[in-house]
């Protein structure tokens, strides 16, 4: 494996490197007048990145070929599928911000450089073949993400936001840390290839405590209870377009470097660990739903919707089968889709100043001063709770049908059974835009570009979306069918 | 037909109606929801003309691979053709119901009315079962919309306690189907209805169908989302939610729980006929004291609706066939009486029944037709009602002579809380003014009661129309119960012979 192949196969990854660099200088030089040209350019270079790793993912690559490096980083189907997700929502988190900062005058050149920062950061992760690699892709994204929480520096709240999202997660990555030293000392290895093979027999004490500790430090990055604290109060604290950011690119990355992690490298011991994902899975689906219902701030519901979400990913963990690792990724881009309307659409709340609209009670009778707005958003909850025909079934569907194959039949049944729990607030918001009566608070004017991305999320959510059902489940059975390749 | 695909013509009527009412003026969204729902009447009536009676079993078949684990599969047999007709033609009754009643928000009413249409002629048109799963829950999204935008006072509290009971019994069965779907190989209806599953399994899957159908049927302990769903919604919501939704939950009996499960089916039978019992005597008893006149309707649709539960375990002929009669009957009956509520609602906004009375001496066209529908409730020969109860209690008898009894006595209450409430609304005293001063029924009411009165007379003088063309799959469903048949509790034996005979005999030995 020569040196020149390896740097072909990191080109998205050379690409974003140079573009941040290169738009930071300019960012210097020219100041903050020139952040939508850079924003402009930030978002072509992350489609740009897109269109690079899209073939891997259409031939399906896997294997020794697409190993870079030695192995620490992989350029596969599995790393494609979950870059196109982390770089497309970069793409629409760099689309949505100029109408949020332009009226606060926060429109700051850093803000598309951080993201692109960022983005590179999760593209290694997801690519990660190595511990190390691991790590170093995890705080690349990590230091830009917590800049970016507190991007709103005269807002106490996002300056908030952003300290304790630093606090927290400089925490979790010591787990993490502390994690990858044990993996490392018993098992002699930092690669994910080694660790799988040198872990076929029975399990040491140090191992078991160093997959538990890694796995900790991921739960955390995913918002997994009972490392889920953090989360209302970053993503209520920073700035919207952030906020969307977290909730998008934030979690494919981290779900995609735990899918690696737990499947790949600890994949033949899936026994000790699978308990403690169902229980993740569980706890995260009841937790989420229960406190999402005494919310009054739709970025913190937001929060805990997130937080339930995950808790359904999860259970495609937990039965650790290619199907379950497919259901996973189905999941996760319709989740996405969901999430970036979601936010959109809270975007869109505007007063008559322009200011943002977060109180729920405010929404009171959307439905009959924004008829659009309003139908999205009840689109988005219910398609969040899961109610067919939208397409926020689907990934439940596939999820639940993966652990019914695999045999965990209780567990999709109690699962399935606490979403009924979370179907109540999402459903109480529909209640709220719908039979209530108006308050007329929201009357701002949106923004172009808001429109159309609300509006291709609906499309997508809408029952239209079942007829890219096929296409999608064979995108993601080739992604997932990379991480059995081991085992 | 050939290869015409009516089936997804009927879908697609409504579906775009529904969009176009969304954008449309109120008088305007009024004329496209009638005439969508008078084509697809039309539609209907075409299905029924050529629905070759004794022909294959599933007809007008579609299927389309267009999902991933799953496919657009439409197909109709004898039993989803009756429930189609049933929905077309209470549709257009809804439209009418709603024409000067509902003035708010008129366009988004019409748009989640067509919307449901289009999920009830797919739930019993979906040959797939996940299809059949998506249409089957879809149908809460604009039944929650209906009840909360437009209901009443309480309509929150209503609407919550709709949603949430119904999704709870629904995504159990979820993961029933998931299971089934993972042994069989298949999600293919018709091949699962043949499918023969583990008994033991049996029980649990014929429990998970159960927390759905029971819920959405409704069955004794889960039906009390029932009145107040009833009481909240606007009439035509009660018309469909009484004349269709509530069939649903039979439907589900008939197509899911006893062909798939007949095993399970027979193990469980004296559970849902305790549980029928109860609720037929016991709903009964609740609508006599009712005030309320769409209250005590809801009740009396819980009790009917036991009575076709009972038909449906009876494991025979007679209770398949009384059991889909009973459930066409009530649609109509149902569907016409809380118009009758609707009619008189429109002219007083009060649902009091002591408001009411003496409404024979100004409303006696109103009254004529009251009546009739009242008499139909009850049972009368001659009127839709009694084919069916006869038929279904008729099979009970065969299967238990104690349930039987029970069943019948939800007929002597019926007719009991029925002719109480007629006689307090419709004779008596005229005892307020504002009651006295309502006009008799006017064009509009006059189009939607005559349907409805024919519909009715017709069922009861001549049932055959209805009946020829399940006749064949209720025979085929008969014979796929036919293992799981539980014996006659009576103990019939021959009798001792006449006296003057066995004396002769005596006599020619001697």
């Amino acid at each position: 494996m020569d040196l020149a192949h390896s740097l072909r196969l990191i080109a998205p990854e050379e690409t974003l490197s140079i573009a941040s660099l290169v738009l930071l200088l300019v960012a210097a030089w020219s100041g903050d007048k020139a952040s939508r040209l850079i924003s402009i350019v930030a978002v072509a270079v992350l489609v740009g990145c897109m269109a690079l790793v899209a073939p891997a993912l259409c031939n399906g690559l896997s294997g020794p070929d697409v190993a870079a490096f030695g192995g620490q980083y992989r350029a596969d189907a599995f790393a494609a599928f979950a870059k196109l997700l982390i770089y497309g929502s970069s793409a629409a988190a760099l689309i949505i911000a100029p109408a949020f900062f332009d009226r606060l005058g926060q429109m700051r050149a850093e803000y598309p450089v951080l993201i692109l920062l960022a983005a590179l950061g999760m593209g290694m992760m997801a690519s990660a073949g190595d511990l190390l690699t691991l790590y170093i892709g995890l705080e690349l994204n990590s230091l830009a993400s917590y800049v970016l929480a507190a991007f709103l520096r005269g807002d106490g709240r996002s300056a908030e936001s952003g300290l304790k999202y630093f606090v927290l997660g400089a925490l979790a990555s010591g787990i993490l840390l502390f994690g990858v030293s044990l993996v490392y000392g018993f098992t002699g290895t930092t690669s994910f290839v080694g660790i799988s093979s040198a872990l076929s027999g029975t399990l040491s004490a140090g191992t078991v405590f160093g997959i538990v500790f890694v796995l900790a430090g991921l739960a955390f990055k995913i918002a997994a209870v009972p490392f889920h604290m953090w989360t209302p109060d970053v993503y209520e604290g920073a700035p919207t377009p952030v906020t969307t950011f977290f909730a998008t690119a934030s979690k494919v990355s981290a779900l995609a470097l735990l899918m690696r992690v737990s499947l790949e490298a600890f994949g033949s011991q899936a026994g000790a660990w699978s308990q403690i994902v169902i229980f993740a899975a569980l706890a995260s689906i009841v937790v989420g739903a229960l406190g999402a219902i005494g919310q009054s701030n739709i970025k913190r519901l937001m929060a805990y919707s997130s937080i339930n979400n995950v808790g359904f990913v999860l259970i495609g963990l937990a039965i650790a089968t290619p199907k379950g690792a497919a259901a996973m990724l189905t999941y996760l881009v319709i989740y996405i889709a969901m999430s970036l309307g979601g936010f959109v659409a809270i975007l869109m709340l505007k007063d008559e100043d322009g200011n943002a609209v977060e109180r729920i009670g405010d929404l009171a009778g959307l439905s009959r001063t924004r008829p659009y707005l309003a139908l999205a958003l009840a689109m988005i909850m219910f398609s969040l709770a899961g109610i067919p025909p939208l397409f926020g079934f689907w990934g439940k569907f596939v999820v639940f049908q993966a652990a019914v194959q695999a045999g965990y039949v209780a567990l999709a049944a109690i699962g399935i059974a606490a979403s009924v729990i979370g179907a109540f607030y999402y459903i109480k918001i529909v209640k709220i835009m719908y039979f209530d009566e108006p308050a007329d608070t929201v009357r701002g004017d949106s923004d172009l570009a808001h429109k159309a991305l609300l509006l291709i999320c609906a499309v997508f959510m809408s029952p239209l979306g079942y007829l890219l059902t096929k296409w999608l489940d064979g995108l993601a059975q080739t992604a997932a069918s990379v991480l059995f390749l081991a085992a | 037909m050939g290869g015409f695909p009516i089936l997804s013509l009927m879908l697609l009527v409504p579906l775009v109606g529904a969009i176009a009412c969304l954008k449309l003026e109120a008088q305007a969204a009024r004329t496209v929801a009638l005439l969508a729902t008078l084509i697809d009447f039309v539609l209907g009536v075409v299905l029924w003309a050529n629905f070759d009676i004794g022909g294959a079993q599933w007809q007008f078949q579609e299927r389309h691979a267009v999902f991933s684990s799953f496919s657009y599969a439409l197909g109709i047999d004898g039993i989803a053709l009756t429930l189609i007709m049933l929905s077309v033609f209470l549709m257009p009754v809804c439209i009418g119901a709603s024409w000067t009643s509902v003035t708010k928000r008129v366009g988004e009413y019409m748009a989640a009315f067509l919307l449901m249409e289009t999920l009830m002629i797919g739930v019993f048109a979906a040959q797939d079962l996940y299809l059949f799963y998506i249409f089957f829950e879809a149908g809460l999204i604009p039944m929650y919309l209906i009840i909360g935008v437009w209901g009443g006072d309480n309509r929150i509290y209503a609407s919550y306690k709709f949603f949430l009971y119904t999704l709870l019994g629904s995504v159990v069965m979820l993961i029933a189907m998931l299971w089934m779907a993972n042994q069989a190989g298949t999600t293919d209806i018709p091949t699962l209805m043949a499918y023969d599953f583990d008994p033991h399994v049996q029980t649990w899957l014929w429990l998970a169908f159960f927390a759905s159908f029971a819920v959405k049927m409704p069955m004794y302990p889960v039906h009390t989302w029932l009145p107040d769903a009833h009481v909240q919604a606007p009439t035509a919501g009660s018309i469909i939610l009484a004349g269709v939704l509530l069939k649903m939950g039979g439907y589900g009996f008939i197509r899911f729980s006893l062909p798939m499960f007949p095993e399970a089916s027979a193990q469980f039978a004296p559970v849902i006929f305790a549980l029928s019992m109860i609720a037929v005597v016991v709903t009964s008893l609740i609508a006599l004291v009712q005030h309320d006149m769409k209250k005590l309707i809801a009740y009396s649709s819980v009790a009917h609706m036991a009575i076709v539960t009972l038909g449906l375990f009876a494991f025979n002929v007679q209770g398949l066939e009384g059991s889909m009669l009973v459930m066409l009957s009530h649609g109509l009956v149902s569907g016409a009486l809380f118009l009758c509520v609707g009619v008189i609602y429109d002219r007083l906004h009060t649902r009091e029944i002591s408001r009411y009375g003496g409404l024979a001496i100004n409303m006696p066209r109103y009254a004529l037709f009251f009546l009739l529908f009242t008499m139909a409730s009850i049972g009368l020969p001659g009127t839709s009602g009694f084919v069916g109860e006869f038929l279904s209690l008729g099979g009970v008898y065969q299967v238990s002579t104690w349930v039987a009894l029970v069943g019948t006595t939800g007929i002597i209450l019926g007719a009991a809380y029925m002719l109480y409430l007629y006689r307090r609304v419709v004779f008596g005293e005229q005892k307020n003014a504002d009651a006295a001063a309502m006009p008799d029924l006017t064009l509009r009411e006059y189009l939607m009661m005559i349907p409805l009165g024919l519909a009715v007379l017709w069922m009861g003088v001549y049932p055959e129309s209805f009946i020829a063309p399940m006749r064949q799959d209720i025979a085929a469903l008969d014979a796929r119960l036919a293992r799981a048949k539980p014996a006659y509790d009576g103990k019939l034996m021959i009798g001792k012979g006449a006296p003057a005979h066995e004396a002769a005999a005596e006599g020619g030995h001697h």
